[in-house]
């Protein structure tokens, strides 16, 4: 017993750290090419962004070392304080806290800048797993299902009160973990078809939509179904949700200020100067396409290196990437993301404890929405939404609290075998 | 329920598997299918700054530089970078007014956004731009761009050597070589010699980001091309002479030409009025090309030496002489006697005396106009030809051969051809008939619908002078270092008249000299032929025309001389001419009355007379 708890490294999943410990390098390495200056040629010059994500991921692997040599109980025990502390933040930072472009996000703490939406995902995703890892919780319950939800929904709308719409989002990914803990599964049917409607009413149409849905409605009533009154209203008030969401959808954007109604306005393409509103979008449309199947090469990406892409280093990193590492880095890039998740997933499948399960799948969950948010936006599948792509955009913030999210699940399923069922 | 839910990590797993599929197609499409977002990146990163090289110089005959470089300064600013300006002394350095800088800057703006560099005001002169410097670090958003303007620092030759001004949008469409903004030549030299003089221009890329500024070369500049800079030209004119004849020429309208007889090339062109070739230059070329435009009583633009067509008068009686001895009409012996009017039919050409009976030489010497209407009608009754029209077209293939109312291929733009009326005029004009030799006697005396230009009288002296050949009369010895002479101006064009025939037409222009019309232009120590012309004109006053070579052996110049309203040839472009040559075979003026007195001449007064309205100069006295 002695032996085990004094080494875990046998039971540390050291594939995982490996993909980690790549992602960082390859995060690295482009941001110093996505700033470089032949003036700071330095990479270790820590005047500069990689200087300083140099210094973010020695701070990352102390923490991730730190972690692991935490408790495996600890996370269990405090799931619940953490988890009550971070809500509290979220609320408090909305009035003491700062931020850029009308959000209050940050709290600044000297030199040190936090984001608690950012680094209090572990939390909430330990509070959760805390409470439908209970032996006798079970999502077939309906006031399960509210608790759940509530406990999702509270720090989503204290985030959306300091005006960060986009980390907001990310935290309905925990709906996958909900999925996995037994949430039926027309929920994430209904959760894909709403998203689906939401983009087909932003590019097309409002009155094509209706017509469409409307149509769709009156096949399915006298196709699929007996023509019963039962199936009418069935169906009447699914078509009545599609319309809501349609007309709502407009409504919204018709009613949306202006830095965000030109976000929508330049993923539908419409009234957009590319000089302008469609600036970002299209410069880093052109920096992606301009890299080729095999890329530019290292530090020779012209696009991004010169400022046509804003922000080459954080939210629009991949732009980067892809202009000087090509088709083929790119891919290989998101298919490493995705051995990531699934190996997360198998990890979470072989947990004996519940709790452990839910917090790995709420990981993985998390990793997910940001690389699919992120990488969408940059390649102009999805609007402009600023989050940043996991171990590879520059800060430090981000990096931390996707440091600590994984690590204290790879300390979890290092602990795996010690739980009894 | 446990197992069910547990197959859920596939579902999960294909939701994330889908996405990354989706992304990985879409980057497919990207970045191997589509290619529009690589030709737009290039276009964006790379910028191709045009490196213009120097114009080529042009020199006189002795090297003396006619037409050169000059450094002007065009001030560029960037609109979005300005601020903190101090516009009183900012306006004070630059000699504008506070309205000018912020129409200025709003030009800008519209024409290249506040972001990027446009032209503030074009080529500040050098005076101007060394106060400004100065004081240049605190105007932000302002810097500067040399570039080079033309100068000519003897002012001298404004036609001959032309001007440059920016390329039109016909020709950068029709040449790809040129892009808006460009300069080029538009006339004289600048415009004949643009290929030679313009030189190549370079390209140099460099790297800019996206707020336009220069990040670095691109490559250390293995793809860029060094601007070749423009050739030098050695013209053929001699600066003194042609300084010279401008001074002569003040207060007179009309045209000098004289050529080298044993080259072809041009010795002098001065036309009349003209302007100083420096104010066609810099940022005050438009201001005073309108100016000289609208100036509709000098037309100082208007290159009379080339383009300016006279009925030749009595010069052309030598040209006459010459085709009647060919044809064998006239020997030197052939006499006619002038009662002091020529008279056949009803049609009478008066003549300046009675000069009784005279033979050949004398007849040139006194300018006789019965006698060469006779001569002219001996043509015209030859009994070779059946008809006047065959015995017309027959002289008039001797005329045009000696240059007359052809092109001449001169290496300067807008040389006109004159005229020498066919028979198809005539024909038209009377009726195919009804017009015989007498009818056409005045083009006997160089009168009727003859009209020559001054650069061709020139050549006409210089046939006289070399006794039956001329070279094409050419402005440029040589293109830069290589003494390469164009081939069509080193080949001798002989006219279709035997050489012995000569000897007595320069015998009588001698005698012009010596003793007859032009006697009071006799140059001591030098002999020299001429011939004077008084022609009627319609419009006022004679004009006065005066053709000339010298020294009598082996000839060093040719010459013509026009004064528009002048009245006697004798009176104006005789004596005119006898400066020119003297100046130019003697290098000194012996005469110093006659030179004075030509100096001192004013026939403009005529023109602006008829014109009735008030001169304007164009050119400050040197």
């Amino acid at each position: 017993m002695n032996e085990r708890r004094n080494s875990i490294v046998p039971y540390v999943d050291w594939f995982t750290i490996c993909i980690y410990g790549f992602l960082v390098i390859i995060g690295w390495l482009n941001v110093y090419s996505a700033v470089y200056n032949p003036n700071h040629a330095g990479i270790f010059d820590f005047t500069q962004y990689y200087g300083k994500q140099f210094i973010w991921i020695g701070v990352a692997f102390l923490l991730a070392f730190l972690v692991m040599l935490t408790e495996a109980s600890f996370f269990s025990v405090f799931a619940y304080f953490l988890y009550g502390i971070t809500v509290f933040a979220l609320l408090a930072v909305r009035f003491i806290g700062a931020g850029t472009k009308g959000s209050h996000s940050w709290f600044h703490m000297g030199p040190i800048e936090v984001q608690p939406a950012e680094l209090g995902l572990f939390a909430i995703n330990l509070g959760l797993a805390k409470y439908l890892g209970n032996e006798n919780i079970k999502m077939s319950k309906s006031t399960v299902r509210l608790r759940v939800i509530a406990m999702v929904i509270v720090p989503i709308l204290f985030i959306l009160f300091e005006n960060e719409t986009g980390v907001a989002i990310t935290y309905t990914s925990f709906i996958f973990v909900m999925y996995r803990e037994g949430l039926s599964g027309n929920v994430l049917l209904v959760g894909a078809l709403t998203i689906l409607l939401f983009i087909l009413s932003l590019m097309g149409s409002q009155l094509v939509l209706t017509y469409v849905l409307i149509g769709i409605a009156l096949l399915a009533f006298v196709i699929f179904t007996r023509r019963k009154r039962k199936d009418l209203i069935r169906i009447g008030s699914i078509l009545a949700a599609g319309l809501l969401i349609v007309w709502g959808t407009n409504f919204a954007y018709n009613h949306l200020e202006g830095h965000q109604r030109t976000r929508i306005d330049v993923f539908r393409g419409s009234n957009v100067n590319v000089k302008k509103e469609g600036y970002n979008l299209h410069q880093g449309e052109i920096a992606i396409g301009s890299g080729g199947a095999w890329g530019k090469g290292f530090l020779r990406g012209t696009q991004t290196k010169l400022n046509f892409v804003p922000a080459p280093a954080t939210d629009f990193i991949f732009c980067t990437l892809c202009e000087e590492w090509g088709f083929v880095g790119a891919s290989f890039v998101i298919l490493l993301y995705l051995v990531l998740l699934v190996r997360i997933v198998f990890l979470a499948e072989r947990q004996r404890s519940a709790f452990s399960r839910v917090y790995g799948y709420g990981v993985a969950s998390v990793f997910f929405i940001h690389i699919a948010i992120n990488v969408g936006m940059t390649i102009g599948l999805l609007p402009v939404i600023g989050i940043p792509l996991p171990f590879i955009s520059y800060g430090g913030s981000s990096l931390l609290a996707f440091t600590l999210l994984l690590f204290i699940f790879l300390r979890l399923d290092a602990n795996r075998l010690q739980i009894l069922k | 329920m446990n197992n069910t839910l547990a197959l859920r990590k596939f579902i999960v797993g294909a939701i994330f598997a889908l996405a990354c599929f989706a992304f990985i197609c879409r980057l497919f499409y990207m970045q191997v299918v589509d290619d529009r977002y690589k030709l737009d990146a290039s276009n964006e990163t790379f910028r191709h700054v045009t490196q213009y090289p120097p114009r080529g110089c042009i020199k006189d005959r002795n090297g003396k530089l006619l037409v050169t470089n000059e450094a002007a300064y065009d001030i560029m600013v960037i609109p979005g970078q300005v601020k903190d300006c101090d516009t009183n002394s900012f306006c004070n350095d630059l000699g504008i007014t506070k309205a000018d800088f912020i129409s200025n800057i709003k030009k800008a703006v519209i024409l290249n956004t506040s972001s990027h560099a446009s032209v503030f005001m074009k080529e500040v002169t050098p005076e101007i731009y060394a106060s400004f410097q100065e004081k240049m670090y605190k105007y932000h958003g302002f810097y500067s761009e040399v570039r080079t303007v033309r100068r000519y620092p003897m002012k001298i030759a404004p036609h001959l050597l032309g001007y440059i001004g920016e390329v039109s949008k016909e020709l950068c469409l029709r040449n790809p070589k040129y892009k808006e903004g460009d300069y080029v030549g538009i006339s004289g030299i600048e415009e004949s010699y643009e290929s030679d003089l313009s030189g190549q221009k370079g390209v140099k890329i460099t790297m800019v980001d996206a707020m336009n500024r220069e990040v670095s070369g691109y490559k250390s500049g293995k793809y860029d091309t060094l601007p070749q800079p423009g050739e030098n030209l050695t013209c053929s004119i001699d600066a003194d002479l042609q300084a010279y004849g401008e001074k002569l020429m003040e207060n007179k309208a009309g045209s000098m030409v004289a050529i080298d007889p044993s080259t072809g090339e041009i010795l002098a062109l001065v036309s009349n009025p003209e302007y100083d070739p420096n104010l066609l230059v810099g940022n005050v070329r438009a201001k005073n090309y309108g100016k000289l435009v609208l100036d509709s009583i000098d037309i100082p633009l208007f290159n009379r030496a080339l383009m300016a067509a006279y009925p030749p008068g009595s010069t052309f009686k030598p040209i006459e002489a010459l085709i009647a001895q060919q044809e064998g009409v006239l020997t030197e012996n052939t006499s006619y006697t002038c009662p002091g009017a020529f008279h056949l039919g009803n049609i009478s050409v008066a003549c300046d005396a009675a000069h009784g009976t005279l033979q050949l030489e004398k007849a040139i010497a006194m300018s006789c106009n019965t006698y060469f209407c006779n001569v002219f009608m001996s043509m015209m009754n030859n009994k070779q030809y059946s008809t006047t029209e065959e015995a017309f077209e027959t002289w008039r293939k001797y005329v045009m051969s000696f240059g007359l109312g052809t092109r001449l291929d001169i290496d300067l733009p807008s040389a006109l051809r004159g005229n020498v009326p066919s028979v198809d005029y005539y024909n038209r004009f009377f009726g195919k008939g009804h017009w015989k030799g007498a009818t056409v006697v005045s083009l006997g005396i160089g009168q009727g619908e003859m009209l020559l230009t001054p650069l061709q009288l020139a050549n006409e002296a210089a046939i006289l002078a070399n006794r039956g050949y001329y070279y094409m009369p050419h402005v440029i010895k040589s293109v830069g270092d290589k003494n390469t002479v164009q081939k069509k101006y080193t080949t001798r064009h002989y006219v279709p008249i035997d050489a012995k025939y000569f000897d007595i037409v320069v015998e009588g222009m001698s005698e012009v000299v010596e003793e007859g019309t032009a006697a009071a232009s006799k140059i001591p120590g030098v002999v020299m032929c001429g011939k004077t012309g008084t022609a009627q004109n319609p419009n006022g006053r004679n004009n006065s025309l005066f053709i000339a070579f010298a020294p009598m052996d082996h000839p060093k110049i040719a010459i013509c001389v026009v004064v528009e309203r002048g009245g006697w040839g004798a009176e104006w472009a005789a004596p005119l001419g006898s400066l020119m040559v003297e100046k130019y075979v003697t290098d000194t003026i012996k005469r110093p009355d006659v030179e004075k007195r030509m100096l001192e001449g004013n026939t403009l007064q005529y023109l602006a007379m008829e014109k009735n309205q008030p001169r304007v100069k164009h050119k400050s006295k040197k």
